[in-house]
């Protein structure tokens, strides 16, 4: 290209970057942190209410993370979820609840092209890479803290 | 020789067709918006009563060049020419119109800027004397262009002001070489212009340098300026697109002023929360043949430029990190 031009154009880019409306960052933040939260707050009372129903802590917790997928997954049907993801950005999808939204919201989307090569081929379109890269942190998370204490002596 | 042409390229129809009929179809959303009295038809849902917003989406083209032959009082035989098109991957949506047209086709491309395209060829066509009735087409569907270009419509995303909602809507509109009607006196079709954007959340930015581009040639041929023009209407540059494309014009010598109006920012108020503004081929094709066509049947508009803008990107090229050609067609419509 004619250096001339280049230059135009990488001017052209630059001033598209400085004249971008910028985000409020304290307001996304503060709408992160209260929807986020409100989310971990109910996610606490359906905890409070599972520990005396189960015999373990564990058990308890299981059965939160269930229900909170279900929660997610009804929001998303009913077309609440997306809005929540709007206003809080990374405080609705951070929450598992946002896990379970993004695989009910792409199973609801390809359903039409049929249950086995549209829901069930494109149900993880969105959530499969947290999926491979939670998996493939977790085995490296794993593997270090088993050579750090010692596991493979 | 190519008699036709002005300047270094642009067409000067030496029997300029007329506009003899449009009609329009948009959905709910767009039927809330400031100029929601102008479209023939609002739908009360997105689906249409459809399985599919696929089906939805060729159901609002199918209408819009039912009302249109309706509004001309012809049926679709004596239409020589058919041609539309869409967003969607091998442009089904007018395709299937065009199985149920029956009508000789040329499917078209362009994205947003599809319904230029097709106006310009139909003027061209019939200009030429190969044709003297043409019927162009164009729509895009909320739901189906989220899809395809982005997301499933239901998960959590946190848009951002430079994103555009793509408009669910068709326009469709009859060009003749005789009757009652505005007229399409010149076209000048746009070069692919890509100035290295990759940024497929702002496409109205990628997009103005291939408007400006278009403009600044068409005045150079034609020798006029913004003055010229009662309304000069881009589609769809939207907010962030339309400041950029006023500088652009600025630095080339031209002032667009109060003459510039976008598509994508008349068709939704910022109220609906529509990001940055409308876009998609159905955009400026229900804004154009609806609004812009009343105001010119009212007196309101004598002479207009019409420049659609295209972004011909896919998702594909956006991942593989390719930046985003772009295109835009000009369109001088006179009244009859």
């Amino acid at each position: 290209m004619d250096p001339k031009e280049a230059a135009k154009q990488k001017e052209y880019r630059d001033l598209v970057k400085a004249m971008e409306p910028r985000p409020s960052f304290l307001r996304n933040m503060l709408l992160a942190f209260l929807v986020g939260g409100a989310i971990c707050l109910l996610g606490q009372f359906v905890f409070d209410f599972f520990k005396g129903l189960e015999r373990t802590e564990a058990e308890a917790s299981a059965i939160t993370l269930a229900a909170m997928i279900f929660l997610g997954a009804i929001a998303t049907g009913l077309g609440v979820y997306d809005e929540l993801g709007e206003l809080g950005g990374a405080g609705a999808a951070v929450p598992i609840t946002g896990f379970s939204n993004s695989i009910v919201s792409a199973a609801m989307e390809f359903k039409r092209e049929g249950l086995i090569l549209g829901m069930g081929c494109k149900m993880f379109t969105i959530a499969g890479p947290v999926l491979v890269y939670g998996i493939l942190s977790g085995f490296l998370v794993g593997l270090v803290k088993g050579v750090l204490l010692g596991y493979f002596r | 020789m190519a008699v036709k042409r002005q300047g270094l390229g642009t067409i000067a129809f030496s029997s300029p067709p007329h506009i003899i009929a449009a009609s329009t179809i948009v959905g709910p959303r767009e039927g809330e918006g400031p100029l929601a009295a102008s479209f023939d038809t609002v739908t009360k849902t997105d689906l249409y009563g459809e399985k599919t917003p696929e089906k939805a989406e060729y159901r609002l083209l199918e209408e819009a060049c039912q009302g249109a032959l309706t509004k001309a009082k012809l049926e679709a035989g004596d239409i020589h020419y058919y041609l539309g098109g869409d967003l969607l991957n091998q442009i089904v949506t007018s395709s299937f119109v065009a199985r149920q047209l029956g009508i000789p086709y040329l499917g078209l491309y362009a994205a947003c800027a599809t319904i230029g395209e097709g106006l310009a060829l139909g003027a061209m066509i019939i200009d030429g004397g190969f044709a003297d009735k043409v019927l162009v087409g164009a729509a895009s569907h909320y739901h189906t262009a989220e899809r395809q270009f982005r997301y499933p419509v239901e998960l959590n995303i946190q848009h951002r002001g430079t994103n555009q909602t793509t408009v669910t809507g068709a326009g469709a509109a009859i060009l003749a070489s005789s009757g009652q009607g505005p007229r399409v006196t010149q076209a000048t079709l746009g070069k692919v212009v890509d100035y290295g954007l990759k940024d497929a959340n702002d496409l109205g930015s990628a997009m103005a340098p291939a408007a400006a581009d278009t403009l600044v040639r068409h005045f150079q041929d034609t020798g006029t300026t913004p003055g010229d023009y009662d309304l000069i209407l881009t589609g769809d540059l939207a907010r962030m697109g339309s400041k950029m494309f006023h500088k652009l014009l600025q630095d080339a010598g031209y002032v667009l002023g109060g003459k510039h109006q976008d598509a994508g920012l008349l068709i939704f108020s910022p109220q609906q929360k529509a990001g940055a503004g409308g876009s998609g081929a159905g955009c400026i094709a229900s804004v154009l043949f609806g609004h812009v066509l009343k105001e010119m049947y009212q007196g309101r508009y004598h002479k207009i430029l019409v420049l659609p803008t295209g972004a011909l990107f896919s998702p594909l090229t956006c991942q593989q990190g390719e930046s985003i050609p772009c295109i835009a067609h000009a369109l001088v419509i006179e009244e009859g």
